[in-house]
């Protein structure tokens, strides 16, 4: 609401200002290259914006690299031991579930890692990402940045860990002999697709919401205990279908359900395995690839969804930020 | 000389020429002839010094901002709440600002003043964007850089060098444009010798020079600066000093926050005084930082002995430009202006009585006189107002107040006085003295 004439003296010089000038001069000499005044000349807005763009990637880059750094700080073997991280899992789990257990699924380190290293790197990016605008509350307050960048950093320090995990992974899937090179591997990237806008999206929405509602990462935290469980990681697919039947699609609903068993079917390969008692146990959900296209879809419309809302939701509040921490 | 010369230079205290001073001249130039064919019809264009360096185009303009916070207890912050009092919240909201109304032209360089909790941050961090206003709109033209905080977004881990890069990418800047500017600021911080160590063992003066050496090479159109240059020592509060004046002399638009006088008289070609969020003077320095003064000297008593006895008590004035019109603190030469006493009458008053209206300036001074006509006026019992209208007020500078006295016009009694401390500014354009008074200054030869 604008209430009428102001107690200051523009009432009467109100009008003589109105003249909007679109024709900035120009500064010479130090104007750097991306900092295209606004409305200078046709053209300038998508030179304007992809200069903004390249800003906000680069201040994207800058904060992963901070990150980065001080995580691996005063530490020797610094970011090896994120890499030592699978490679020591690999052993405990194999140990567990394969000495002490008998789960019944062969090599089972190895078809727990090919789903966990991307559960993890959700669930990482979805939890730092509740923190990730509270713990820079310092920086919202006082300096206008594009805030997306916060939880969109959580996610990219988490790809990195896990892009660079997979790697290992690969490399001792390889070194141990197992078969892995085949077209199975190009389903690799619709199911880093799927994951990464599902990412996204939830961690854009739960850093929000974090902001204005405090119970958030609590909530969040539990959530993804639970979660977990509804992903095919530790048990083998078959499991679900024995029971779930023809409800089996509600399932794979949860798209992190169908990431999972992708990339389980792209780096396990093996698709059944023989039991002690001579039945074949389905460890994972098809031997093909066109059952992952299918589900992949679904969980990409259904993250696409995820994505809209958390920006939407994002967009939203983002305004209020600085007032609300 | 012509006979009437607004005389709309910058600021009576820049002397120095720059290549902006041209550009600025113009513009004042171009602004001349408005505000000297407003002056005789009093229709207040004429906006002193404001007006001066005004000739170029507007880039920041606020229009009935207000913003209001919540206090924190009545807002749902849990889920819980969000359900448990779906729509039922409200309660004690505190405005912070109310119905501001700035426009800032490429090129002035505005000081933004007021006692604490007045809104000066408030009204920063609005036109910075990081705050949304409540209502109202902000529109902003050109790169702005704010240093409401130096070295926000420090990390302590991280080496100087590396919170350089990532305070510059904060800001808006390209890793290459850093790469160029990257010797420039680590010497204007003098931390060269620091520059790979990390932040946390910087000392807290070290800490301020490098966040204000990135923020100033972000070459920004527009500065807003919150009070951040009274930490660091005396040598590098005059270094910001002079980098903030050869941002004037660039002719960029520099907007701070500030609470030294001195520093307004100098640097600034305007101020804008808030108070309780709400802009109390908009104009020429000179007069805003007398504002200031008295504003922050006055204490809100009014006593007056035999007042509360009185017959007839004045109880309120109140400044506008015309009879009825909005509160207004601040006026321009030439303009109209009234003045207007509240009196309350008990019963059994006199019948007529004579209100005599006294303007005066610093140590009392009387200004001017304003009398009801000798056969006195009446009034009825209760409240009432009475109104003093001046067609154009003269070319004065600076802030005054009022006495209102009050005497039986019938017997000439004095009944009472009051002196209101409520004062109202003159933006006169002279920008020394009290009076304009057109001389001429001649050799004799």
């Amino acid at each position: 609401m604008t209430r009428s004439p102001s107690p200051s003296r523009r009432a009467g010089s109100g009008p003589r200002h109105a003249v909007r000038t679109s024709q900035q001069t120009p500064r010479n000499g130090s104007a750097p290259a991306g900092s295209a005044d606004p409305g200078a000349a046709p053209g300038a807005l998508t030179r304007r914006s992809r200069a903004q763009g390249r800003v906000r990637w680069e201040l994207l880059r800058n904060l992963i690299r901070k990150d980065l750094k001080v995580k691996y700080k005063g530490s020797t073997l610094g970011f090896a031991w994120s890499l030592a991280n699978p490679l020591l899992l690999l052993i405990v789990y194999t140990f567990l579930f394969q000495v002490v257990f008998k789960a019944g699924v062969p090599r089972f380190g190895i078809y727990f890692l090919a789903g966990m290293l991307v559960w993890n790197a959700f669930a990482g990016s979805v939890s730092s990402a509740c923190g990730s605008v509270i713990g820079n509350a310092n920086l919202v307050k006082k300096v206008r940045f594009p805030l997306p960048v916060l939880p969109l950093s959580a996610v990219g320090f988490a790809a990195v860990h896990f892009v660079l995990q997979l790697l290992v992974l690969v490399a001792v899937v390889l070194a141990l002999g197992y078969p892995l090179i085949g077209g199975g591997l190009l389903l690799l990237i619709p199911a880093g697709t799927v994951a990464l806008v599902f990412t996204i999206g939830m961690s854009m929405l739960v850093s929000a919401l974090s902001v204005r509602f405090k119970d958030t990462p609590h909530l969040i935290e539990v959530a993804l205990v639970a979660w977990v469980w509804l992903n095919p990681m530790v048990y083998a697919f078959g499991l679900i279908r024995n029971h779930l039947h023809e409800y089996t699609w509600v399932y794979l609903l949860n798209p992190m359900a169908i990431v999972v068993a992708t990339f389980q079917r792209a780096i396990y390969v093996t698709s059944t395995a023989k039991k002690p008692d001579g039945s074949t146990l389905e460890v994972l959900a098809d031997p093909g690839y066109l059952f992952y296209l299918k589900h992949l879809g679904v969980a990409g419309l259904i993250s696409l969804g995820v994505l809209g809302l958390g920006v939407w939701v994002f967009r939203k509040l983002q305004a209020d930020f600085a007032e609300d921490l | 000389m012509p006979p009437i010369s607004p005389a709309p230079q910058a600021s009576p205290t820049q002397a120095s020429p720059g290549p902006a001073h041209v550009g600025r001249q113009g513009g004042g130039a171009a602004n001349a002839s408005i505000s000297a064919g407003a002056l005789p019809t009093g229709a207040g264009s004429a906006r002193g010094g404001a007006a001066a360096a005004g000739g170029g185009p507007v880039v920041i303009r606020a229009t009935g901002v207000s913003k209001k916070f919540v206090s924190y207890h009545k807002r749902a912050t849990s889920l819980k709440e969000m359900f448990v009092r779906r729509g039922g919240l409200s309660g004690d909201d505190f405005w912070a600002l109310r119905d501001i109304n700035i426009e800032i032209h490429r090129g002035q360089t505005v000081g933004l003043a007021g006692a604490n909790g007045s809104g000066k941050s408030t009204t920063l961090k609005v036109l910075a964007g990081i705050l949304r206003p409540t209502s109202g709109k902000v529109e902003v033209n050109g790169r702005i850089a704010s240093l409401l905080e130096l070295g926000a977004g420090f990390n302590g881990e991280l080496s100087g060098r590396d919170n350089v890069y990532l305070n510059a990418a904060l800001l808006g800047l390209t890793k290459r444009e850093t790469d160029r500017l990257f010797d420039s600021i680590v010497d204007f911080a003098e931390l060269r010798h620091k520059i790979d160590d990390e932040v946390k063992h910087y000392s807290s003066g070290q800490y301020v020079r490098l966040g204000f050496a990135v923020a100033v090479h972000v070459d920004p159109d527009i500065l807003l600066v919150d009070e951040v240059l009274a930490v660091g020592d005396e040598a590098f509060q005059r270094k910001c000093l002079a980098k903030i004046e050869e941002f004037r002399q660039q002719g960029r638009t520099i907007l701070f926050v500030t609470h030294s006088l001195d520093l307004i008289e100098n640097m600034c070609d305007r101020v804008v005084v808030l108070e309780s969020g709400k802009i109390i003077h908009d104009g020429a320095p000179a007069v805003g930082t007398k504002l200031l003064r008295q504003r922050l000297g006055s204490s809100p008593t009014e006593g007056a002995g035999a007042f509360s006895q009185a017959s007839v008590r004045p109880e309120t004035i109140g400044y506008s430009a015309s009879p009825g019109g909005p509160a207004q603190m601040s006026f321009e030469p030439g303009e109209s202006m009234t003045f207007t006493v509240g009196l309350e009458a008990d019963p059994g008053h006199p019948e007529r009585i004579a209100v005599r209206c006294v303007v005066v300036g610093q140590q009392e001074l009387p200004i001017w006189v304003m009398k009801t006509p000798p056969e006195g006026i009446r009034v009825p019992d209760g409240f009432s107002q009475l109104d003093f209208t001046i067609d154009a007020l003269p070319a004065l500078l600076g802030a005054f107040a009022v006495r209102v006295e009050v005497a039986d016009a019938g017997t000439g009694t004095p009944i009472t006085e009051r002196r209101f401390h409520d004062l109202f500014g003159v933006n006169g354009s002279h920008g020394e003295g009290l009076v304009k008074v057109d001389y001429e200054a001649r050799p004799r030869v």
